[in-house]
């Protein structure tokens, strides 16, 4: 029974307004995922969870205890820190143990906790090192073990991996979710990685500027997106925003501009009714570069349209090619199969699956 | 070490005269500074006729320890003939507590001005640096008032209370740098560990700050030790520090003056500022490597 509860929640630090009226709900065993760009207030967020800084307004409760005015050490929680934040004069051992020492906790049980959890991290080597003598991802894996092994209801994780190269990234990525499965505890883990986010979440809450701007499971903030933030933050590469005008022709469709020339994107019925009735209405059309490809290449479905462009540039990244391509001086992206891929100039027929397009209110930014 | 022998330099004979001119001038320079002390050592090893002689820069002839016993243990302070050795214990038994007490205190003040911010941190710091800048002699009027309210004035627990006042502000200082960098998720996660204030500090905080508690211990032990003007003004006779004693084995005459005496006497009043550079020296740099931790 360790859910979180944010009620209000708000943050000045001074005139600064950092937090501005967060209300989330996190349900006992959840792995939520905090993700924004730098300075959204998702690391002062989880610091407010975790009682290293002071609410300015509303309320947190944790396991249904409100802990607004409870010091972090008893809030039953654990927290993995960015920069590991481990004791370096301390050993690996003691690093460990600290919290257990200070919450008195008898030397058997503490022998006992290090033993299993130095184990399951495959640290029992590394016991008698000081933090200087380790390589980054031992330190993670300590800081990790620092805070699993006081058998917190909440675990808080403040962008662990971030420190980390690629590779032993996305070893830790997993290893981390393992241990979730394992324990079944609660999460909160803050990240500016959409990747590190959607592969991790149960729930991902998108935060910009204070606000949480979605709050979803990971497929719908990535397939339904609730404005134009969340859907050009998610995804790498990210989507491609084309600026339109709403037009009926037949069915509804958006015209943009190219070049001299223009462009017609026709819009599936399902899109289309909700915009009926609002032609002339500028809007930013949304396409995720996988569901841009080369015409042919994919099983035939509904509602697909297709286009030529010359070839600007060719990314190959191995299993796919991204080409860039142009339309009224913007760039956009296309993830093709490799052997479909042509070098910069050749002229190219893309097919677009319209039935995946967003679209999105050119003013307000939200989705339609 | 390991770095400068790896960056490529030019070669050639204008290169090579270049740096045998450097040399030159720091043998020099080095010569300069070390004749003095030279002097020194050479006089206080020679008997009062071999210096009587004038040759100043020439060595001992034979090596003359009495000087020396006598500094230590006969020379004249004013009327008392007992040399300098009840004096250094004075100096002693002020230096030490008056290190501790000031250096726990900077150390505690600068962890509390930087891990536990609040409200006028930097105003209360901004103050403390200030005290730096006080010149000594404008504070000898109102401490020696302070001093006599206390009933502490021409005693050495006096003195310990001055400089341990004074050191505050450079003491306080040193720390408050050293744990800036200190990253704050060390404290929290020290927090999150259970931890309180005191907790935090003495098992977390205390143990990282090595090099600065060892540049504070150099600092404030040479100030102490070397210190005159408070020497002088708050304490009286037995109570001397050496500094002020040493002035005085000078300045005493009885119809010779004893140059090895002097010099015997000097170099024992700072000796043990050298020991001290010498020995924490050698921790500070092997705290300094022990410390190089990221994260």
């Amino acid at each position: 029974m360790a859910g979180i509860s944010l009620k209000g929640v708000r943050k000045n630090f001074g005139a600064t307004e950092v937090i501005k009226g967060i209300d989330l709900d996190i349900e006992q065993g959840e792995f939520v995922v905090l993700v924004g760009p730098s300075g959204c207030g998702k690391s002062t967020l989880l610091n407010l969870i975790a009682g290293l800084e002071t609410l300015s307004a509303g309320d947190i409760l944790i396991g249904g205890r409100t802990v607004n005015d409870v010091p972090p050490r008893d809030r039953d929680i654990a927290m993995v820190f960015q920069s590991y934040a481990l004791y370096p004069t301390k050993t690996v051992r003691d690093n460990i143990t600290f919290g257990m020492e200070t919450r008195g906790v008898p030397k058997a049980a503490q022998a006992a906790a290090l033993k299993e959890f130095a184990g399951l991290l495959q640290i029992d080597h590394l016991l008698d090192r000081k933090p200087g003598q380790l390589s980054g991802g031992q330190r993670q894996r300590v800081a990790m073990g620092r805070a699993l092994v006081r058998k917190p209801e909440v675990f808080l994780f403040d962008e662990p991996l971030s420190n980390l190269d690629a590779k032993l990234r996305i070893e830790m990525r997993t290893e981390i979710k393992k241990l979730h499965q394992r324990l079944g505890k609660t999460v909160v883990y803050v990240t500016h990685d959409q990747i590190e986010a959607m592969t991790l979440a149960s729930r991902i809450a998108v935060m910009d500027e204070g606000h949480i701007r979605q709050l979803a499971d990971p497929e719908t903030v990535y397939e339904d997106p609730v404005d134009l933030f969340v859907a050009g933050f998610m995804g790498s590469p990210p989507m491609n925003m084309l600026a339109g005008r709403l037009v009926r022709d037949g069915g509804m469709a958006v015209l943009c501009d190219d070049g001299p020339s223009q462009i017609r994107f026709p819009l599936p019925d399902r899109i289309a009714g909700r915009v009926a009735g609002s032609e002339g209405r500028d809007v930013v059309l949304g396409l995720r570069p996988e569901t841009i490809f080369a015409a042919g290449t994919q099983l035939p479905g509904p509602d697909r349209f297709l286009f030529e462009r010359p070839v600007v540039v060719d990314e190959p990244t191995g299993p796919d090619t991204m080409i860039v391509f142009e339309i009224g001086g913007q760039d956009l992206i296309a993830r093709v199969r490799p052997k479909d891929a042509r070098p910069p100039g050749a002229p190219f027929r893309f097919e677009v699956e319209m039935d995946r397009a967003k679209l999105f209110d050119a003013r307000t930014g939200l989705r339609l | 070490m390991k770095q400068a022998s790896g960056i490529v330099r030019p070669k050639g004979w204008w290169q090579t005269l270049q740096r045998l001119f450097l040399f030159a001038v720091l043998g020099l320079f080095c010569i300069y500074y070390l004749v003095p002390l030279f002097v020194m050592v050479s006089t206080s090893l020679k008997s009062l006729a071999e210096i009587r002689e004038g040759t100043l820069l020439a060595p001992p002839r034979a090596i003359n320890g009495e000087a020396w016993a006598k500094a230590w243990s006969t020379a004249c302070v004013g009327v008392r003939c007992n040399g300098l050795a009840p004096y250094f214990m004075n100096s002693v038994l002020m230096v030490v507590p008056a290190v501790l007490i000031s250096t726990f205190l900077g150390a505690l003040n600068g962890y509390a001005l930087t891990k536990w911010r609040f409200r006028g941190a930097d105003m209360i710091f901004a103050l403390m640096l200030f005290g730096a800048f006080i010149p000594f002699q404008v504070i000898l009027l109102p401490m020696a008032r302070t001093l006599g309210e206390l009933g502490l004035a021409g005693t050495i627990p006096g003195l310990v209370f001055v400089h341990t006042v004074y050191g505050l502000a450079f003491t306080t200082l040193f720390f408050r740098n050293f744990f800036i960098g200190v990253s704050d998720g060390i404290v929290q996660a020290a927090q999150i560990d259970g931890a309180g204030f005191f907790g935090i500090f003495f098992r977390i905080v205390l143990p990282m700050s090595i090099p600065a508690i060892v540049v504070t211990v150099i600092w404030q032990f040479t100030q102490i030790w070397n210190d005159f003007l408070f020497g002088i003004a708050f304490t009286v006779g037995e109570s001397n520090p050496v500094t002020v004693a040493l002035n005085n084995v000078v300045n005493t005459s009885t119809g010779v003056k004893e140059y090895n005496v002097d010099m015997a006497a000097a170099i024992i009043a700072a000796l043990p500022t050298l020991a001290v550079y010498v020995l924490a020296g050698a921790w500070f740099v092997r705290g300094l490597s022990a410390g190089a931790v990221k994260g």
